[in-house]
């Protein structure tokens, strides 16, 4: 049918898909009036702070708690031997190991939590935190995770020294946690062997933290008359912290209600369930009284879900024209001193096996060692899908290192291996089924925006006069959506999302949905689906989520899972009611279903102008004049489980200018071509690329958690740890092609994950291009100036002129 | 990241200050901008039992014209000289290197009196004061005196600023057009302290360097001066040789503490490479 102009003046009323609309959730936010789980005040609320351990390893040999509790204010002190006859002492991890709550006999990493001190205010909890008395007998720690297998090494966890499982499949040796591995390694083998040219580099996604600017916190509130407990949180995933409260607490689900106001950044911190969650809780529930607990920077920096600390080692095999024939990876994954990576279940490295990313690879064999160290806990996906920026980064670095090794070009190397458009679906070496690309035209577009040929006449020209420039480039391929539930669950509950929508009487909708925005701009963009899918104005429909009493159950808010599953369970359940309301127009206007077009906001009779009824119409009509045996009420729910995950896709370029007096690297020019599917929100997919970014330039350019051989945490604070200002961010150059997920109902694929993921490698090779040149296969990041020095200096590049 | 209990005080004169110092000698601790004191509250690593502010005495704030020289009141905000007309006509040095400290909002509450008196070597001011031959003016019980910013640092925290006393003013003589200056300093980003950084003045007698003072920041347990780099430039028509071997000595004198910054060997090099561009800025500046 061809839009006229009143179809399509219809149609951008709606705001629906497509739509560069405004965040609604803007309003709040820049006037300062958004409600964090800082800002709840229940009336009697206590508060909460640990004490915690100043050594990386150590036996606890006594705890006194007199001085602390004498101090006026003060509630309770409580250890784990408090916990112990609750049996909550330890909590079961989503790793399927156990963490300690608080310290239980030893403690395993600096800062763990040993004792919560309750008070009547935060100044007296941390006055009274200082009053409590630890004695500790200090063990030797283990920091390296290649020394955790030592045979000599100390034992981490004497609580499973004797277990051969930790959760994850068999154990070697006391610090072992799993072993997992993936493809054909007989053929991978072969085909190294048979290879005209091979590479292999070590490398190190160093240990960094999602630093969200808000940190985790609660406020448990339990109701004993009403055996009800209310938990304020800070989660990406309210409903399953619902879940793991209920199991452990004993309070039943339907009792507990887990309320996530709004959320100032989670970039997967705030996945997990946390020691200060449970005591707090256990506090609430013992005390009578709601109990706040709330880190300050340093505890966040410090102790809850750190991410990557994977130590790779990336192999390629390729024939002499750069066409790569076989992948081989081998991984040592330090978890800290509790396994408690936030993954689906089956899943211990996460996706990283779609490490072969864009690249038509035969053969490949992957395998990641996972060990404890003396250090925090975590190893969560950070702004990424699970450990898909590790898997991206070991490509998009070691297919460097072969062009480098061949003489050939990145950009020509790249395309001469990638998957074809015309492969698609495409089934990878390690068995993913990729669902829709186009990774040629993307990186020509690339070139051509950039005018490729000319930055490396540039660079040779500069390189000739002694100068440092490099261009990196990086095409990734991502995985998320996670996911479906044959293949991913979470504590054995598989990983859906889900939409309710409610079409009221006048045509204003609310819609409820198991996902929890921190950011995202959910409130926006799923009115924006159901928009299109309904015919009713965006500003009509409302968005909530985070409150379990109120929204269906689902999976959270992490891995770029919103989109691909929730977006996709709200297009459903908005199809659900745009075929009742078919059924009621039909009855209004005396026809057959089959007689009626659907056309923006209306039902129309074929050939008949003028008999049409609109959604606003009909959604009167559900609650006074429904077809006979039709129940009323126009409204449906989904619970959606994709058939497939989806495989967002983006070529960037980096251009940099690197000073070789001081080690500072300029990052000239930075263009981000993403590929998300449809774009339901143009802008906000901007504003998340620019995070994304941001974030992916801080990891690759400055942050690292970085410990002293004792296991002492260092740069555990903002003036440290690298967040990037204004100041320090380059400018993004954006663009885009459209390739829609033929699986996923309205073809989006997610995004916000993406430029985090290809970004790093891309900083990273632009930085190793620099000096590729030079002999240089491959430095680790961070790529600060200190580091980047090292390099210059060692190759002699930083003389004085006049030297 | 919750201080111990403290007293606070918050007299509106100078006198009372003084007074207030002296009621509660070492307990005391006085309050100007509170960005280095206070976060080291927050971390408990200082506890004073009494915190005197500073911010209410007016006499305090401000930039005045004295003649051949420039006087700062030592609560003044770091925006504020940044701000200062005359700063810049007479000393521009100061608030070229002020707009090198932190960010703007600790410029609007971060002082130089806190800055110069807190002894932190990663504090910018110190090298600065140093470079423009700055004089402190302190008041304590006994009186006035007059400390010259030279031989003020005696080690990390540690000034001559007796406990019981307060500085009032700095005094900076002004620049002749002759005078040439600049700061350079390497940070890893906005807000943080410098890896390294060099301040230098110096005049030009013809392209005869006739005068010159050379201070290095967060190198060394205080401010350093560079004395012996001095000395390669002193009389000399300044060259990119002289340059080198000044840059070599001041590198001589560094003395850092390896942190997340770099190691000793990086920072080193790093005090000589600002060194080199401050030079280099300042005979370009001296030269007009």
């Amino acid at each position: 049918m061809a839009a006229t102009a009143d179809t399509l003046e219809r149609e951008n009323k709606l705001e629906g898909i497509g739509c560069k609309r405004k965040r609604k959730e803007d309003g709040r936010f820049i006037q300062g009036k958004g409600s964090y789980v800082d800002d709840v005040k229940l009336p009697g609320m206590l508060f909460a702070d640990f004490v915690r351990s100043p050594h990386a390893h150590a036996r606890i040999k006594s705890i006194r708690k007199e001085r602390a509790l004498a101090l006026p204010g003060v509630h309770a002190v409580l250890t784990a031997d408090d916990l112990k006859p609750l049996n909550l002492h330890w909590m079961p991890t989503l790793a399927g190991d156990t963490q300690a709550v608080l310290a239980d006999e030893k403690v395993a990493f600096q800062m763990q939590e040993v004792a919560m001190v309750v008070a009547d205010d935060r100044y007296i909890a941390a006055d009274a935190t200082e009053l409590v008395e630890v004695e500790y007998e200090e063990l030797p720690a283990i920091v390296d995770p290649h020394k955790a297998m030592d045979a000599d090494a100390p034992v981490i966890r004497e609580d499973i020294a004797g277990k051969a499982e930790a959760g994850q499949g068999k154990r070697e040796h006391p610090n072992h946690i799993f072993s997992w591995e993936v493809g054909d390694k007989d053929g991978t083998d072969r085909a190294f062997e048979a290879a005209e040219v091979t590479v292999a580099q070590e490398m190190v996604n160093q240990r960094v933290h999602p630093c969200p600017l808000e940190t985790c916190g609660c406020v448990a509130s339990f109701d004993k008359a009403r055996g009800e407990l209310t938990v304020y949180i800070t989660s990406q995933a309210p409903h399953v912290v619902r879940t793991v409260v209920s199991m452990l607490s004993g309070v039943p689900e339907s009792k507990v209600r887990i309320i996530s106001p709004d959320i100032g950044g989670g970039f997967g911190n705030k996945v997990g369930v946390y020691p200060g969650y449970v005591v707090a809780i256990v506090a609430s529930i013992v005390l009578g009284r709601p109990v706040k607990w709330i880190e300050d920077r340093t505890e966040n920096l410090s102790t809850t879900a750190f991410a990557r600390d994977y130590h790779m080692v990336g192999e390629l095999a390729a024939d002499k024209d750069g066409r790569i024939k076989a992948m081989r990876v081998n991984v040592l994954a330090d978890h800290g001193a509790f396994n408690a990576h936030a993954q689906p279940t089956k899943w211990p490295a996460g996706f990283f096996s779609v490490c072969t990313g864009s690249y038509d690879i035969p053969y490949a064999h992957a395998r990641v060692n996972g060990v404890y160290t003396n250090k925090a806990p975590g190893g969560v996906a950070y702004r990424c899908s699970f450990r898909v920026t590790e898997a991206v980064y070991v490509i998009e670095r070691m297919i460097d290192v072969l062009a480098q090794k061949l003489g050939m070009d990145p950009a020509e190397i790249r395309l001469r291996n990638f998957v074809k458009k015309e492969q698609f679906p495409y089934q990878s070496a390690l068995d993913w089924e990729y669902d829709s690309g186009d990774y040629e035209t993307a990186l020509r577009k690339v070139m051509e925006a950039v005018d490729y040929p000319a930055l490396r006449k540039e660079q040779a020209e500069k390189r000739s006069r002694g100068e440092l420039m490099g261009i990196g480039l990086c095409t990734f391929t991502e995985i998320v959506g996670a996911g479906p539930s044959k293949a991913c669950d979470i504590l054995g509950v598989g990983m859906f999302d889900s939409a309710e929508i409610r079409v009221h009487p006048t045509g204003s909708v609310i819609a409820r949905m198991g996902t929890i925005t921190q950011g995202q701009g959910h409130q926006t963009t799923y009115a924006q689906i159901i928009a299109s899918e309904l015919g009713i104005p965006s500003e009509e429909i409302q968005i909530e989520e985070g409150d379990t009493s109120t929204a269906p159950y689902g999976l959270g808010t992490y891995g770029s899972r919103s989109t691909p599953v929730g977006g996709a369970a709200t297009a459903v359940a908005a199809r659900k009611i745009r075929d009742k309301a078919r059924k009621i127009a039909a009855h209004l206007l005396e026809v057959s279903e089959n007689d009626l077009d659907w056309e923006v906001d209306r039902f129309k009779v074929k050939g008949v102008p003028g008999q049409e009824k609109t959604m606003k119409e009909v959604a009167w009509a559900a609650y006074n004049n429904v077809p006979e045996g039709m129940e009323m009420g126009l409204e449906a729910v989904d619970y959606y489980d994709p058939p497939n995950f989806t495989y967002p896709f983006g070529a960037y370029l980096c251009v940099v200018d690197i000073d070789k007096h001081t080690g500072e690297t300029k990052v000239r020019r930075f263009y981000a071509l993403d590929d998300c599917g449809t774009r339901i929100n143009p802008m906000i997919i901007e504003g998340q690329i620019h995070g994304g970014l941001n974030e992916a330039f801080a990891v690759a350019m400055g942050q690292q958690l970085v410990f002293d051989e004792a296991g002492n945490i260092l740069g555990n604070t903002l003036m440290d740890y690298f967040l990037p200002t204004f100041v320090e961010t380059p400018h993004w150059e954006l663009d885009h092609t459209v390739t829609p997920s033929p699986h996923h109902p309205i073809g989006a694929k997610g995004v916000a994950e993406s430029p985090h993921v290809g970004g790093i490698p891309c900083f990273s090779n632009a930085v190793n291009d620099a000096f590729a040149h030079l002999g240089v296969t491959h430095v680790d990041m961070p790529h600060s100036a200190y580091n980047v020095w090292k390099t210059v200096h060692r190759l002699g590049l930083d003389k004085p002129s006049a030297a | 990241m919750i201080p111990g209990k403290f007293e606070y005080h918050a007299p509106e004169t100078l006198a009372d200050a003084v007074a207030l110092l002296g009621q509660y000698g070492e307990d005391g601790k006085v309050l100007a901008g509170g960005h280095s004191l206070l976060p080291m509250m927050k971390l408990r690593f200082a506890e004073p039992a009494h915190l005197i502010d500073l911010n209410r005495i007016k006499d305090l704030r401000g930039v005045r014209d004295g003649g051949n020289k420039v006087l700062i009141g030592a609560m003044t905000v770091e925006n504020d000289l940044i701000a200062a007309d005359l700063l810049w006509a007479k000393c521009p040095l100061v608030p070229e290197a002020a707009k090198q400290i932190a960010d703007p909002q600790v410029r609007n509450r971060g002082t130089i009196g806190g800055d110069v008196c807190h002894g932190d070597p990663g504090n910018d001011h110190p090298a600065i004061m140093i470079a423009v031959d700055a004089t402190f003016v302190v008041v304590g019980p006994e009186g006035e005196r007059k400390l010259p910013a030279n031989g003020f640092y005696l080690g990390t925290y540690w000034t001559q600023l007796e406990e019981s006393e307060v500085l009032t003013e700095i005094q900076i003589p002004a620049f002749n057009d002759n005078t040439g200056w600049a700061y350079h300093k390497l940070k890893r980003k906005t807000g943080d302290w410098a890896t390294a950084a060099s301040a230098v003045v110096l005049e030009l007698d013809g392209d005869v360097c006739s005068r010159v003072n050379i201070a290095l920041t967060n190198v060394g347990p205080t401010a350093l001066k560079a004395e012996e780099a001095e000395a390669v430039l002193a009389g000399q028509v300044v060259d990119e040789n002289l340059i080198e071997q000044a840059a070599q000595k001041a590198m001589a004198i560094c003395d850092p503490a390896e942190d997340l910054r770099g190691d000793v060997e990086y920072k080193t090099h790093m005090a000589g490479e600002m060194t080199r561009r401050a030079i280099r800025q300042a005979v370009q500046r001296a030269r007009g």
